[in-house]
């Protein structure tokens, strides 16, 4: 076998190493950018304009809106752990029922002293509105500032707070 | 409200594609790269293509498909990258270990000392058929990691076992001053191997419970959280457990990879740099000690201070090291190419604890670094998976294994090139044993199985019949 051809598969098997290792980076790249950015027109806060609409809803319907579904363009599309040892987890709201507590089949296992092991549930009732419901828990959730006694809507954005963990609703 | 007041953008996950298409197409990719290694050693050795090609090249290519087709009926979200750089290392090593096969000056030194010489790259492929084999077991007996924190204290239980194992008299087996082999039959199995993933288990289950003491109760003293007396037992326990087994089995490799696995799941748990501080002092503590008392490691440490010296060399009745470290020195830049090096004269275990010096010549420096960021790429999906779980138990395990994975890298790379004292480890993946083939194999099913919980998009909608007829009324 001759030396040139030697060096050149020599050369080439490290340059098709590299290639390897170059693609399998590639592949990690879109997992470090998974995300996607949409583009809108500037808006206020979302819990505002939240509560701006609920009295648009009794007033004719502004131009904006399509008439058509009522909760369309309010729903919330994911819920997102703001404070708490889990801060930053997201989770996509495809209509399924969000069990909250410490027992670890949970959606979102809260790892929090003060929570119980079935705490709460989220789920969405038959018009897409997203409800929050007290499980019988001991130290209880509070949705802003008032304790659950009864399944209640979450509005967007509104802090559901489990012990040191508090959960909101984001588009 | 605090969130943002003027946002433009809004930033949403894309709806997580299963990638299984990608992870096929760099399967393929990783079975052809060991292929063309092959080959190129063939064509250096002997001048044509090497007789057994098309076997190996199937037996790879047969092991690959079928992890691939197990992972996309039982674990379609899984990460689309470990599978496929576990099984681009194995292919290398498979290759490396048949081009050492061929080495004349081995097979005379294996007929000086057992009598008869016998090929050790079929057999490494039979390892990674059973590997695969336990891989796909995982696969489909682990449907939820979560299962595996029912097992905590009995996890901590068969760790223990089967640290001890080697140490069963009649069981265990001391091959070179190290008894870390236990014979079933005709097979040796290292039982340390297997323990490494058990143990992980019962770190994660029992640092999740146990995580806020360790993290909260403490006092503050010259910038470092001092914790309590009685949360130190944990982490004493492990290091009086790992010195346990260096001086009663000789395993440094081990040992430092059971303390080492534990002080980074205890830093992820409660993230405390003290008790980083504390572990890095205890291991120094324990190195010191058991190296100057243990005449086994003393003998380490000297080849490693001091690989040249030929008093050093008589002392330890082999000049390994230095041969290893001129391999990687006459490797250069570019390296010598496939089959073509001296890394042979490294003589008994240049298949396995010392691999990489062939590597490091054959491949040189360029071959080195892309062998050691696939290392690298394992360990980074491996903490990816950590923080995309949503369950402690979960990150946790993830974690642990990846940087019980990455420690291990570090030992044997580190020991192979000078850096700390060899230790016994063999290379993951790349180096020929069958227990560490097997184990890692299984690590990667752990890993697989978590990434799949981890990345699944959110259950599909729950039966909620209750949702509007049931009225909770309360006292």
């Amino acid at each position: 076998m001759s030396e040139l051809t030697l060096t050149v598969m020599r050369l080439g098997f490290l340059a098709v190493l590299w290639l390897f290792v170059i693609v399998a980076v590639q592949v990690i790249r879109s997992d470090l950018f998974g995300t996607r950015v949409t583009q809108r027109g500037s808006r206020r806060e979302g819990g505002r304009q939240q509560a701006a609409r609920q009295q648009q809803q009794a007033a004719p319907p502004p131009q904006r809106q399509q008439s058509g579904g009522r909760q369309r363009r309010g729903a919330p599309t994911k819920l997102v752990v703001s404070e708490g040892i889990l801060a930053g987890t997201t989770v996509a709201l495809q209509g399924q029922t969000i069990s909250l507590g410490r027992a670890h089949d949970s959606t979102i296992v809260l790892d929090d002293d003060y929570a119980s092991s079935r705490h709460a549930r989220i789920y969405p009732d038959r018009d897409g509105q997203w409800i929050v419901e007290d499980l019988g828990s001991t130290n209880g959730t509070y949705l802003d500032r008032t304790r659950l006694t009864t399944p209640t809507p979450v509005p967007l954005g509104a802090p559901i707070r489990i012990g040191k963990t508090v959960i909101e609703l984001r588009k | 409200m605090s969130s943002s007041t003027t946002h433009t953008s809004t930033i949403g996950a894309i709806g997580a594609p299963s990638r299984r298409n990608t992870e096929l197409a760099l399967l393929a990719f990783a079975v052809v790269i060991p292929l063309f290694a092959y080959m190129n050693v063939g064509l250096a050795i002997s001048g044509e293509l090497p007789p057994g090609m098309l076997g190996y090249g199937l037996g790879l290519g047969l092991l690959a498909g079928v992890a691939h087709l197990v992972v996309r009926k039982f674990a379609p979200y899984a990460d689309p990258l470990l599978l496929p750089l576990a099984t681009l290392l194995n292919g290398l090593g498979l290759v490396v270990i048949w081009r050492l096969d061929q080495s004349e000056r081995l097979q005379g030194l294996a007929k000086a000392s057992f009598g008869a010489f016998s090929p050790s790259a079929p057999k490494q492929l039979l390892y990674t058929a059973v590997g695969i084999a336990l891989f796909v077991a995982v696969m489909l007996l682990l449907k939820d990691h979560r299962v595996l924190q029912r097992y905590t204290y009995i996890s901590m239980v068969g760790a223990i076992g089967l640290l001890l194992l080697p140490l069963v008299p009649g069981l265990g087996k001391n091959i070179y001053g190290a008894k870390i082999w236990i014979q079933v039959g005709s097979f040796s199995i290292q039982p340390a191997e297997f323990a490494k993933i058990v143990i992980a288990v019962f770190f994660a289950g029992y640092l999740m419970v146990k995580r806020d003491a360790l993290a909260l109760a403490s006092r503050r003293f010259m910038g470092l959280y001092l914790p309590r007396g009685r949360d130190l037992g944990p982490i004493v326990a492990v290091w009086a457990m790992s010195i346990l087994i260096l001086v009663f089995e000789t395993d440094l490799g081990t040992s430092l990879l059971f303390f080492g696995m534990f002080v980074v799941m205890l830093y992820v748990a409660t993230e405390r740099t003290s008790w980083i501080v504390f572990g890095l002092l205890m291991s120094a503590v324990g190195a010191v000690s058991v190296a100057s008392f243990e005449p086994h490691v003393k003998v380490r440490v000297d080849a490693w201070l001091d690989p040249f010296n030929k008093t050093v060399i008589a002392e330890t009745g082999t000049d390994q090291i230095a041969q290893s470290l001129m391999a990687f020195g006459s490797g250069g830049t570019l390296g010598t190419g496939l089959g073509q090096g001296n890394s042979d004269l490294i003589g008994f275990a240049a298949n396995s604890d010392f691999i990489l010096a062939t590597y490091g010549e054959e491949l040189g420096l360029a071959g080195i670094m892309a062998l050691l960021l696939i290392y690298g790429l394992i360990v980074e999906r491996g903490v990816r998976t950590a923080l995309a779980a949503r369950d402690p138990f979960g990150k946790l395990l993830a974690v642990g294994l990846s940087g019980a994975f990455a420690i291990q890298v570090f030992v044997v790379a580190g020991g192979v090139m000078g850096l700390i004292p060899l230790t016994g480890m063999t290379m993951p993946f790349v180096a020929y044993g069958g227990s560490s083939v097997i184990a890692n194999w299984a690590l990667i099913g752990v890993l697989l199985r978590i990434s799949d919980t981890a990345r699944r998009p959110a259950p599909s909608p729950a039966p909620n019949p209750d949702a509007e007829m049931t009225q909770v009324v309360r006292p």
